[in-house]
């Protein structure tokens, strides 16, 4: 049963205080362990004082150091895991992951396959261990902070005699002058109070909080990673652009309007194998290394009541886009990505009797939008009966693969004024097919080609909380780790002074202090008793 | 300007290397007289340090001029920088503690640190697209520094672990220890290797057939032990005394083999020759001079090298990179490998700090984690790069 620890000094502690919050007694076993009990100055913690309903339980599950520990390791080991093979996401987007992994990686790749490790950073389970480790978080710092905050609010003084005798830092029956110390301390930036002949110097207090104040920048970071799952705080789309061509931007469309952008020209640059500066780099090396990844593009905008497509576009800017350089606007990104260069865009061909060789008409296809029929003139004209941009036979039926015309195939109708019927032709890449009895044929003439860009249209709401997160969490390590917090206590005592300090890190550090304080007093110092021990 | 600055990191190589023999004169294993010829030569080894560093600054800056972007973009560049920072963290820490076993191990880490760097191709190379940013200087430098400060733990550790386990039968402990010598062996092993290798003009080539049917050559700078899997000599000279096995399929992984075995036996001949001189273990030997440490000093050391390092690392090696992932790549995650490995170093430390403080993790047991923690760290910058290739493979 849990009751309230009544101390000699008649201060009424709460269940599981280790030192009187009033007088400062150590109670039982926290003399053993000062400086453990100091850690959150002997107050009464949650998770050390109720263990009954399941509440109580988790709550001490979670405030543990221990389970934090255990949590990071096991994020640690699972991170690690995941940089065996790599991710889903780096591999080729052409293949399927689950013949991918035992193809290149055998075996194991194929129980990491099934285990699902090639998507381990969003899988459900490493999800779940990152919100553990936020409640462990939240839980453990509540557990203490609380508390000691309350306590380090209302420090006394005057120390009970028991306190300052098992402090790591103490010296005994000092002959010295409280004045001069205190000047002496002063100067050293401790802020001092005095009561009854007693002293109580101390320094770095906000250091404390530092630990409490990274803890919250982490949450609100993780929390701002999460948000990213819910619909309309991310947008993150792919948009391919051939020079020329102008596209609705995806992803910006909203009530006053719609963006567009013209991909007015992609540029391509290496560097000169020449080049003085990286001759011998260059040189080297047997691919060309590339300089520069540009898009010139001019950004459009719709008036806000125009339907999609519709309506006026205005210009709003232009502007260059390069890799570390994306274009910005609203609260979008546009970033270079990846390119395709010189993709077929247009054929053109000829139509040549065949017995004189002689051509009669020449006409382009448009690969992008081709047109029905193409009229030549003279009673001549050419229909596009069928056409396959990315051509491939399967079971000797011509197909196609996608719209992208990497390998067009036509079947041409060719009429002339003195034909009957419509002479077929199939016509693709070093592989025309010609009918029995044809007179004519259609023969390749040229192409043309443009340059594509690929740009990520981005848009990331998560980012101002992610930012907040991340700089509260330097602050808090910084407050934590290189300020610490120093307190000396003197008390006047009938055989001269007791003198003892206590750090919540950095020994060394106070022990300068002292040693100042010595010099300029001609005071002992105190004796540092785990380093006599060790000794 | 380029010959002007590949003179300057000689010179700074050479200055620590004189600068670590000051300091290794500071430590006596008398117990009499410590103080004055212990503080002299100290004093002199921390000049001679601070020296090498402002030398190897001028590498730095006439490298940039050469340049025009940091140097920090290549395996080579970086490898040098990150051993400059450890001068530096070991500078800033020294004149903190002064404790001069530090400097004997420290910069002798740092002199293989940039040892280490020479063996990597040297041109200066122009920067590709995506490390043409200014929050890519910024985030590697300050990484390199974060790391060079989490590496001055390792050595506070190491001194620490020398000079307190329990030599006088063979544990579990000392057999570790030996193993952590034995890597540091390896790496000068390899070292030595390379440089003799290298200024004799050896070379071997064998061709292969790559994984998607193309022929590829495999160079060696070393004798070759490890042939690529069914591959034909074209120049050569030595070996090879077995193929690699096939499952191997990496471009160079045959080569990274060779490399590897060369310097497992390096290291254990450097090793069994000093065991051979000395008698007994390398870390029994060296343990009577360390006699003088104050291990509490030490751990102190090493726990601070952790809290001043470890902020720094957070920001330069996960927010700035974050912020220039953001700028180059459109987004601030993206679970590359070095990332990755980037995470891990952090939430490693992360829970020292967390063993330390709450579990009271002091003194061995801490050092080791420091040991463990330098590990981490290395195989980031070096296996990652060279064995898990990912969007930071700068080579
Ligand atoms: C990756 C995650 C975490 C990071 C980066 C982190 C960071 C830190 C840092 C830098 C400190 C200060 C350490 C020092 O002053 O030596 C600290 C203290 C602490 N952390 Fe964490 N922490 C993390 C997770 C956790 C978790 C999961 C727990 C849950 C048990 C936890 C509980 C604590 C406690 C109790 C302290 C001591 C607070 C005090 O001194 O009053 N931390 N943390």
């Amino acid at each position: 049963m849990e009751k309230t620890i009544i101390c000699e000094c008649g201060h009424h502690n709460p269940p599981g205080t280790l030192i009187c919050q009033s007088c400062g007694k150590p109670f039982a076993d926290a003399k053993e362990n000062m400086e453990a009990s100091m850690r959150y100055e002997g107050t009464a913690r949650r998770s050390q004082t109720y263990n009954r309903t399941a509440v109580d339980k988790i709550w001490n599950f979670f405030s543990s150091v221990k389970v934090g520990i255990w949590i990071i390791v096991v994020i640690l080991v699972a991170a690690a895991i995941g940089t065996i093979f790599p991710q889903e996401m780096y591999i080729p987007q052409n293949v399927d992951p689950a013949s991918h992994y035992e193809s290149e990686y055998g075996n194991l790749g194929k129980i990491y396959f099934l285990l699902g490790f090639h998507n381990l950073y969003g899988s459900w389970w490493f999800i779940v261990l990152l919100g553990m480790l936020a409640l462990s978080i939240i839980v453990a710092s509540i557990d203490r902070g609380v508390p000691l905050y309350k306590s380090l609010k209302r420090q006394k003084v005057i120390r009970h005699d028991q306190f300052l005798k098992h402090q790591r830092l103490f010296a005994q029956d000092v002959k010295g002058d409280l004045g001069t110390m205190k000047i002496a301390l002063k100067e050293q930036n401790y802020k001092i109070r005095e009561e009854n002949g007693s002293l109580f110097a101390e320094k770095g207090r906000f250091s404390r909080w530092g630990p409490y104040v990274n803890h919250v920048g982490l949450v609100i970071f993780l929390a701002g990673a999460m948000l990213r799952f819910f619909p309309g705080m991310y947008v993150e789309e792919v948009l391919w652009l051939r020079e020329g061509d102008t596209a609705a931007i995806p992803g910006t469309l909203s009530e006053d309007g719609q963006y567009y952008l013209k991909n007015e020209k992609f540029i391509l640059e290496f560097y000169d194998k020449n080049d003085e500066q990286f001759k011998d780099a260059l040189q080297n090396t047997s691919n060309p290394v590339p300089k520069n990844f540009q898009t010139n593009a001019v950004l459009y905008k719709s008036d806000s009541n125009g339907t999609i497509g519709a309506g006026e576009i205005k210009k709003v800017k232009e502007g260059k886009i390069q890799v570390n350089k994306p274009l910005k606007f609203d609260s979008f990104s546009l970033y270079q990505t990846d390119f395709k260069m010189d993709e077929l865009n247009a054929m053109s061909f000829s139509l040549v009797e065949k017995e004189s060789q002689k051509k009669v008409g020449a006409f382009e296809v448009d690969l992008i939008n081709p047109k029905k029929k193409y009229d030549l003139g003279n009673g001549y004209s050419v229909n596009l009966g069928k056409y396959y941009p990315n051509y491939f036979l399967e079971d000797g039926e011509p197909k196609t693969k996608n719209n992208v015309p990497d390998n067009p195939a036509f079947v041409f109708e060719m009429i002339s004024p003195e034909s009957t019927k419509k002479e077929k032709a199939f016509v693709a890449i070093k592989n025309n097919i010609e009918m029995e009895g044809n007179r004519y044929k259609v023969e390749f003439a040229g192409i043309k080609t443009k340059n594509l860009t690929a740009l990520t249209v981005r848009k990331d709401h998560t980012l101002p909380i992610v930012s907040l997160g991340g700089i509260i969490f330097m602050i808090g390590v910084v407050q934590g780790l290189y300020w610490n917090h120093r307190r000396i206590w003197i008390k006047e005592k009938e055989g001269g002074l007791w003198i003892a300090a206590h750090t919540n890190k950095n020994w060394f550090g106070i022990k300068k202090d002292l040693q100042k304080l010595s010099d300029k007093t001609g005071i002992v110092m105190p004796e540092d008793r785990t380093a006599a021990k060790t000794a | 300007m380029a010959q002007l600055s590949s003179t300057l990191l000689y010179a700074a190589f050479i200055t620590y290397l004189i600068g670590t023999l000051f300091f290794a004169m500071s430590l006596s294993d008398k117990k009499e007289k410590v103080a004055s010829y212990s503080k002299r030569w100290g004093r002199i080894g921390y000049i001679t340090s601070i020296v090498g560093f402002a030398l190897q600054l001028g590498y730095f800056f006439t490298r940039w001029a050469a340049s025009g972007h940091a140097p920090v973009s290549n395996l080579f560049e970086f490898t040098t920088f990150f051993g400059m920072m450890m001068v530096f963290a070991f500078i800033i820490l020294y004149g903190i503690y002064k404790t001069n076993a530090l400097g004997v191990f420290a910069m002798p880490i740092a002199l293989l640190v940039i040892a280490y760097a020479g063996m990597f191709p040297k041109d200066i190379s122009p920067l590709i697209p995506a490390l043409k940013s200014d929050w890519l200087k910024i985030h590697v430098t300050t990484a390199a520094l974060g790391e060079g400060i989490l590496a001055i733990s390792f050595a506070a550790g190491l001194i620490y672990l020398i000079g307190t386990v329990k030599q006088e039968k063979s544990t579990r402990e000392t057999k570790w220890l030996e193993g952590v010598l034995y890597c540091l062996l390896c790496v000068l092993g390899f070292i030595i290797l390379s440089v003799t290798f290298k200024s004799a003009g050896y070379e071997a080539v064998y061709s292969f057939t790559g994984k998607n049917g193309n022929e590829l050559e495999a160079v060696y700078q070393l004798p070759v032990i490890s042939a690529p899997a069914d591959s034909a000599e074209v120049q050569g000279g030595f070996g090879p005394l077995f193929e690699a096995p096939a499952w191997m399929k990496g471009e160079n992984a045959a080569v990274k083999l060779n490399t590897m075995i060369w310097s497992l036996l390096s290291g254990g001949i450097l090793y069994g020759l000093l065991r051979l001189i000395l008698r007994k273990r390398l870390a029994a030997a060296i343990q009577p001079k360390l006699r003088n440490i104050n291990p509490e000093l030490l751990d102190e050391i090493s726990y601070r090298s952790v809290a001043i390092g470890f902020p720094v690392f957070t920001l330069g090696a996960l927010i700035f990179a974050m912020i220039w992932a953001h700028e180059a790549w459109n987004r601030y995650w993206g679970w590359d490998p070095k990332e990755v490995w980037a995470l891990i170093t952090f939430l490693f430390y992360a829970a020292y700090l967390h063993l330390r403080l709450s579990r009271g993790w002091h003194g061995t047991k801490s050092a080791w984690l420091c040991v463990l923690g330098f590990v981490i760290i290395m195989f980031n910058l070096i296996a990652v790069n060279l064995v898990v290739a990912g969007l930071h493979s700068y080579a």
